[in-house]
């Protein structure tokens, strides 16, 4: 099964194909501000790389997030995009997940992993796993502190992600790779709805009372 | 013959179209499907880019499958992509290039970053044929600008625009100001049907011998509204102030762009973008233009607000002329430049 797995939930624009579980061509590309401009040539590149056609493919996953709107919905809408028209199926999976599969098929922890990444506005989105990579607790977008008095509870060995410095715990992956996406979905199930993991609501308030403008 | 999907996501709607261009170089028009996130934006008084963006990433993939539908065709037979790539909202932009680059990376046809503006413009050519050299005059929530469009697949002259709020953001802050819902458009041209126009006379604005003449400005006649409004502590006439604020920006409107097109020599005005929707100011365009000898073209609504039609009639005339494609990199272009047609 021939599988291309997209994320753009953090800085890192990552593209890949993995046949059968084992990633045949990656591309990781890191700039925040330009999601869009490099996702579908790494998605051609990795093609080219693997010597297959778009039309080979027999699944797309791509990481729902958490991560910054407009990066993620680039992601989003491509993986929707490709396998709408190509007749396949899409599945959405949580990137902290993809980025936790990484990690545990590294080798067995000895106890939980907390995954964290960057939530901007001076937060953080974060996951805690079970050493054989079960979601615990998250996603959820909260300050690093808040983060930090939850962590006795927790019993963490190891973090992982792009923020994972700072809470005192061996640092491992940072961003979700092809095979760790792949990983975390359920492809022999049929896809649920492709919904983007926002964990916010859009900051927008409805307008008061109108000012005057003469005094 | 060629088929083209165009997709248009550059503000609250997620327009998909598509186009049939004939080798006679005039296309005809399949589908136009358009889901629209306006109802969402209402109770925040004006386009809220946040939510725009994440109903563009739902709307996205249904809008092309009905439109596909409608047109009684599958993915197999589009020809070429096109999409807006700017000017517009970043993030909303953005949701309908990497799409458009999807599509076209898949079906394996090229794909057409192309301007919105000129997109209105293009759009007339569905409904009326071939556009002579025509000064266009686009008016929108979020543009107001007079052209000058020489060939439809070629550099468009911006000869001026608005140095404040657009067209359509003053109807929709008045119509706030009147008290009549979100978008303001359709609301005061209704009010205004039942009000005096000359009720009350409203500045026109840079209408002055020094003033610049193919600029607009929009803002000092919605400070003058309310304060006309405020002045009268409460039992506000609102069908004369709408009929009063409407004909100000319809006159100033439709006298600089007859002046333009007498000026640069062109005897087509193109009236385009969601404001040309309003009734009013059709009517004064008509007969502003056949008193000064021009003829007036403007698409039926439906063509005027935003949609995926007109991005994808400029992407066929594009492909008529046999323009270079854009790659799959292009960036969206929230201040794309309306000299640039094609990225």
């Amino acid at each position: 099964m021939l599988v291309l797995a997209l994320d753009t939930s953090t800085p890192a624009v990552t593209a890949g194909l993995v046949r059968d579980g084992v990633t045949v061509a990656e591309r990781v590309e890191t700039d925040a501000r330009k999601h869009g401009e490099l996702l579908m040539p790494a998605v051609q590149a990795v093609c080219a790389e693997a010597g297959v056609a778009l039309r080979e493919l027999d699944a797309v996953v791509v990481g729902a997030g958490p991560g910054p709107f407009t990066g993620l919905r680039v992601g989003m809408v491509t993986a929707a995009a490709l396998g709408d028209a190509l007749g396949i199926p899409v599945h959405g999976v949580c990137s902290l997940d993809a980025i936790a599969a990484a990690v545990v098929a590294d080798g067995p922890l000895t106890g939980n992993l907390l995954v964290v990444t960057d939530a901007r506005r001076r937060e953080v989105y974060w996951a805690a796993y079970e050493a054989e990579g079960a979601r615990l607790s998250g996603p959820t977008v909260e300050s690093p502190d808040a983060l930090r008095e939850r962590l006795p509870g927790l019993r963490l060995v190891a973090a992982a992600g792009t923020m994972a410095d700072g809470f005192g715990l061996p640092v491992h992956e940072a961003t979700p790779s092809p095979a760790g996406l792949v990983a975390v979905a359920p492809l022999h199930s049929a896809p649920g709805p492709l919904e983007p993991l926002y964990l916010r609501r859009p900051d927008a308030v409805p307008p008061g009372e109108r000012k005057r403008v003469a005094r | 013959m060629t088929i083209v999907l165009g997709i248009e996501t550059s503000c609250d709607e997620t327009g998909v179209g598509i186009v049939r261009m004939p080798d006679s170089g005039v296309p005809e028009l399949l589908a136009n499907e358009i889901a629209s996130s306006v109802e969402e934006h209402a109770r925040f008084g004006g386009v809220v880019p946040e939510v725009a963006s994440r109903a563009h990433l739902q709307a996205m993939v249904p809008a092309v499958h009905r439109a596909l539908t409608t047109a009684g065709l599958t993915g197999r037979d589009v020809d070429a992509v096109a999409v807006t790539a700017g000017p517009g909202l970043a993030g909303a932009l953005l949701v309908g290039v990497a799409a458009a680059k999807a599509y076209a990376a898949a079906w394996d046809v090229p794909l057409y970053g192309v301007n919105h503006l000129a997109a209105h413009v293009a759009v007339d050519t569905v409904q009326h044929g071939p556009l002579p050299p025509a000064l266009a005059l686009l008016v929108s929530g979020g543009h107001s600008s007079i052209l000058a469009v020489p060939d439809l697949a070629g550099p468009v002259t911006p000869l001026g625009s608005t140095i404040d709020d657009a067209a359509g953001e003053a109807f929709d802050k008045v119509a706030r100001l009147l008290g009549l819902p979100f978008p303001g458009g359709p609301w005061i041209d209704k009010a205004a049907r039942e009000g005096d126009r000359n009720a009350i006379r409203f500045p026109r604005g840079l209408t002055g011998p020094r003033d610049a003449k193919h600029d607009f400005s929009f803002s000092g006649l919605k400070t003058a509204v309310a304060r006309y409004v405020e002045s009268l502590d409460g039992d506000v006439p609102v069908a004369d102030v709408a009929a009063s604020f409407q004909e100000a920006v319809t006159d100033v409107l439709t006298l600089k762009a007859v002046r333009a097109a007498q000026e640069f020599g062109m005897d087509t005005v193109l009236l385009g973008g969601g404001v040309a929707a309003n009734s009013r100011l059709r009517e004064m365009a008509e007969e502003r233009c056949t008193a000064a000898g021009l003829t007036l073209r403007v698409p039926r609504p439906g063509l005027c607000t935003d949609n995926g039609a007109m991005v994808a009639a400029l992407g066929a005339h594009l492909v008529h002329t046999g323009a270079q494609p854009s790659d799959l990199g292009i960036p969206a272009n929230s201040s794309m430049p309306v000299t640039d047609v094609l990225v």
